[in-house]
């Protein structure tokens, strides 16, 4: 069996590869029509980047990574999580308010609200899994809604808890007291410190391989995402897994605000970094829902964002080129992914029938 | 007739898709005024043959001739223009509509949609007899009318040549008659009727003209008068033929199955409306195959998933060996002992995109020597899959494939192959042979025939009255939800039981 694995590996990187460089000649063709330098802008951003550059890389990586395994565990059941923006939202201020008021001490106190966070996460988009299983409300249209209203809702919170930053508008929950944060490490003499938090999202990482390809419930949920009606013949309980699998895209949800809150802000606060649910979904996209793609995708989001930094100030473009070809990763992966998905359902049938002819000519022999 | 053109002339039409041949040099002539019938196994390419002919897909090679002009036909639009209209298995009407609408739906410009396009259906109906009423619902209608409203369709449309693709699948013996007295009404007329089967008996009775194909190719074409039935399922073949023939009983006094008073209410609600399933009651023993023969749609599939556990509403009382299983769900029932072919395996049966061996753990997730505290092992799952594909003849390169890499006939034998596993007590088999080859139907057939030897109680729905008759030891006939007589296989013929399904016979 090495030969037809090997075709598969071979087909599983062609697909992103072909997405990439369709994205990258889009954008190359919107820099020609607005008549910008299209080659000085790709030498900046596919530059090599420095070591404050990479700690930067890392930690937006990790951040998104988180993002894009929360959207993946909802897309392998069919559901479309498009509400990690809110969850993240709720989860990480109900953290910063629990670790903020340190009730325990030191570590025990980040753990609890890390499982504060998750717990706050699931619960929001538990909502949208309750609905979709009792009563069939789209998750898609219940979690944008969701979004909205977390919004608000941290929001209002926020105003009753929050202590005013001194010399500062800015509001905020209560700093982590120093013993509850989590350390970063530097590389080589970089100003900027990597996450240490880019370990646990490496072993979530893992947690969702381990559980979607080696657990009954993973086969479960692969199962169900494929075939809902086949999956109600196995005997699996769809209605529970819905909700069940919204709860788990809730809690990594609710990880993405953590490597923010514990090692840059120390407090959740009116200027929290917003938006990253819906970069998870393109990169859950982008890597195909596997642990290691979405790493890739996170990587490679994190890269073009910190390299389009500089492209105002060195060639006098908008870094907003870079969201264009984000956007368009979006397409051309869905695009490509088809065809290369159709190519290798009809190679997968030649060999089938190239050995049933095998078969039947030894038969006759 | 040298004179005249055939109808039809097809010369070396071949199609290829991934992997497979579908036709290859097919040759045939249609002659004017005639029904010609065109019969092979699944499979054999039949399906695809009509889709060129009506211009749904176009032919890799070959040519087609109508009425002596050689056309190329890229659309079904292509096709009509040319005279050849095609009545598909699964009627394309809408329900809310009535004959008359659905009849000029996307034909406005030939009559009208008013009093123009009412007359030429009465006339064509009148014409050839089809009897029907241009004001009708379609949804009051019955299955043999709705595709006598198909085949108006396609006259309306100008048809002079008619394609029917596995007309009689659908009808009880007295509508296939009736439809055959359509068809010579059509003949009589100057069309030409393609007729597509491979039911041989009827093919036999109606047909002037009879082209066998055999994996993909015109193997001969032949007089029916000169033929018999067996002579034309050889040529289909190519071998000898299978048949569900019974075997000495081993049913035994042990209740396997004991259904009693089971109920599922319609879609309006318990109490309300005639509900899907009506008070069902009956046992299977051990060694025994109770079959279910009636029209499609009459309880059969709401019986079966009553009888899983997939149908939330049902009451009544289901006993299995002893074991309660009213208040179990559908994961506990099988682990109770039901092997499940379900009736449609593409739905119910298989994760098409998943590798077989994923394929031969669903269902079986909880059981051993795959699953162990909470975890599936791999190799122990592979292993068991190589065992079903050597045991089961599942032609497949490997475990690995993909599901819908495989033919109909052996995800089929998988599916039989992994339900046999894991030591059932009650196998529901529904449909177990449709759309499955010969050769797989023959192996189908002889898994069950196992099943019953070896002491399985086994449930049997099945829409062929020649397997019912072959494989059951009782048949129970279903209408409209309600168990309406039952019959000793041994001493009924598939007439007796088509009126039993309709309800225009009683029980014997």
């Amino acid at each position: 069996m090495k030969g037809p694995r090997l075709v598969k590996l071979g087909l599983g990187l062609a697909a992103p590869v072909l997405a990439l460089l369709l994205a990258f000649l889009i954008t190359s063709l919107v820099l020609v029509v607005a008549g910008d330098p299209v080659g000085e802008v790709w030498s900046t951003i596919l530059g090599v980047p420095e070591e404050r550059n990479i700690a930067n890389i890392l930690n937006n990586a990790t951040v998104l990574y988180l993002s894009g395994l929360a959207v993946a565990v909802g897309f392998r059941m069919n559901l479309f999580n498009i509400g990690v923006d809110g969850q993240y939202r709720v989860a990480a201020f109900v953290a910063a308010v629990v670790a903020g008021e340190a009730w325990l001490p030191g570590a025990a106190n980040t753990v609890l609200a890390i499982l504060a966070a998750m717990l706050a996460g699931a619960a929001w988009a538990g909502i949208a899994g309750v609905l979709r299983a009792r009563r069939g409300v789209s998750e898609v249209i219940s979690t944008i809604m969701l979004n909205f209203i977390a919004t608000g809702l941290v929001a209002y919170f926020l105003r009753r808890v929050a202590v005013r930053e001194e010399g500062s508008n800015d509001i905020g929950t209560k700093e982590i007291p120093e013993g509850s944060r989590i350390p970063g490490f530097s590389i080589g003499d970089g100003p900027t410190e990597v996450y240490g938090f880019i370990f646990l999202a490496a072993l979530a990482g893992f947690v969702y391989w381990f559980v979607l390809n080696r657990t009954r419930f993973g086969f479960d949920l692969r199962a169900t995402g494929r075939s809902t009606t086949a999956a109600v013949a196995s005997g699996i309980s769809v209605t529970k897994m819905t909700v069940v699998a919204m709860l788990i895209s809730g809690a990594v949800a609710g990880l993405v605000g953590l490597p923010l809150l514990f090692g840059d802000s120390y407090s959740y606060g009116s200027t929290f970094q917003s938006g990253l649910g819906f970069a998870g979904i393109a990169i859950a996209l982008l890597g195909r829902n596997h642990p290691i793609g979405i790493a890739i995708g996170a990587l490679l989001f994190a890269y073009l964002d910190e390299q389009s930094n500089p492209l105002q100030i060195l060639v006098g473009v908008s870094p907003d080129i870079v969201a264009i070809t984000q956007g368009v990763i979006v397409l051309t992966v869905v695009i490509s992914y088809e065809v290369v998905r159709r190519y290798g359902v009809r190679l997968e049938q030649h060999a089938v029938a190239r050995a049933l002819e095998a078969d039947r000519q030894e038969a006759r022999a | 007739m040298p004179d005249v053109a055939p109808a039809v002339r097809l010369r070396g039409i071949g199609k290829r898709f991934p992997g497979v041949i579908a036709n290859d040099d097919i040759n045939i002539d249609v002659a004017r005024g005639t029904i010609h019938a065109i019969v092979g196994e699944n499979g054999a390419g039949k399906s695809t043959l009509m889709k060129i002919l009506y211009g749904v897909q176009a032919p890799d090679s070959g040519t087609i001739e109508i009425a002596g002009e050689q056309v190329s036909l890229s659309s079904p639009a292509d096709a009509i223009r040319h005279g050849v209209g095609m009545v598909f298995q699964h009627f394309q009407l809408a329900d809310n509509f009535t004959v008359l609408e659905n009849v000029v739906l996307g034909a406005e410009k030939l009559h009208g949609i008013g009093a123009a396009a009412r007359a030429e259906i009465t006339r064509i109906s009148d014409a050839y007899g089809l009897g029907i009423e241009p004001d009708r619902l379609v949804e009051d209608l019955g299955v043999g009318a709705r595709q006598r409203v198909e085949i108006l369709k396609v006259l309306y449309r100008g048809a002079k040549v008619v394609i029917l693709d596995e007309p009689t699948a659908v009808l009880v013996p007295q509508e296939v008659d009736e439809l055959f007295g359509n068809l010579r009404e059509l003949k009589a007329e100057g069309l030409s009727v393609i007729f597509i089967s491979h039911k041989l008996d009827e093919v036999l009775s109606v047909a002037d003209e009879i082209t066998v194909i055999r994996r993909g190719t015109t193997v001969a074409t032949v007089d029916p008068a000169g033929v018999t039935s067996r002579q034309l399922a050889e040529l289909m073949v190519g071998s000898e033929l299978p048949s569900p023939s019974t075997e000495s009983s081993t049913v035994t006094d042990r209740v396997t199955l004991h259904v009693a008073d089971l109920s599922l209410p319609g879609p309006e609600g318990p109490g309300q409306g005639r509900p899907l399933l009506d008070a069902i009651s009956f046992d299977i023993h051990a060694g025994e195959v109770l079959g279910i023969a009636g029209v499609e749609g009459n309880g059969q599939a709401e019986l079966v998933e009553a009888i899983m556990g997939m149908r939330p509403g049902a009451t009544g009382s289901i006993r299995l060996g002893g074991v309660d299983l009213d208040q179990l769900s559908t994961r506990r029932r099988r682990e109770a002992g039901i092997g499940y072919i379900p009736e449609d395996r593409h739905r119910h049966g298989l994760l098409l995109d998943a590798p077989l061996w994923e394929n031969r753990v669903l269902g079986h997730q909880t059981r051993k020597p795959w699953a162990r505290l909470g975890l599936i092992d791999r190799k122990a799952a592979r292993a068991d899959t190589e065992r079903i594909v050597a045991d089961y003849d599942v032609r497949t390169p490997g475990v690995d494939t993909l599901a819908r890499a495989l033919s109909g006939g052996n995800q089929q034998k998988l599916i039989v192959g992994r339900e046999m596993s894991g030591e059932p007590i009650l196998l529901i088999a529904a449909h177990p042979t449709r759309g499955v080859d010969v050769g797989a139907q023959a192996a189908i057939w002889g898994h069950i025939k196992q099943a019953r030897r070896e002491g399985l109680a086994v449930l049997l729905i099945s829409a062929d009255l020649d397997e019912l008759i072959g494989l059951s030891d009782r048949i129970e006939v279903i209408l409209r939800g309600r168990m309406v007589g039952s019959f000793d296989p041994s001493h009924v013929t598939p007439e007796q039981l088509g009126s039993a399904m309709t309800g225009a016979g009683g029980a014997a």
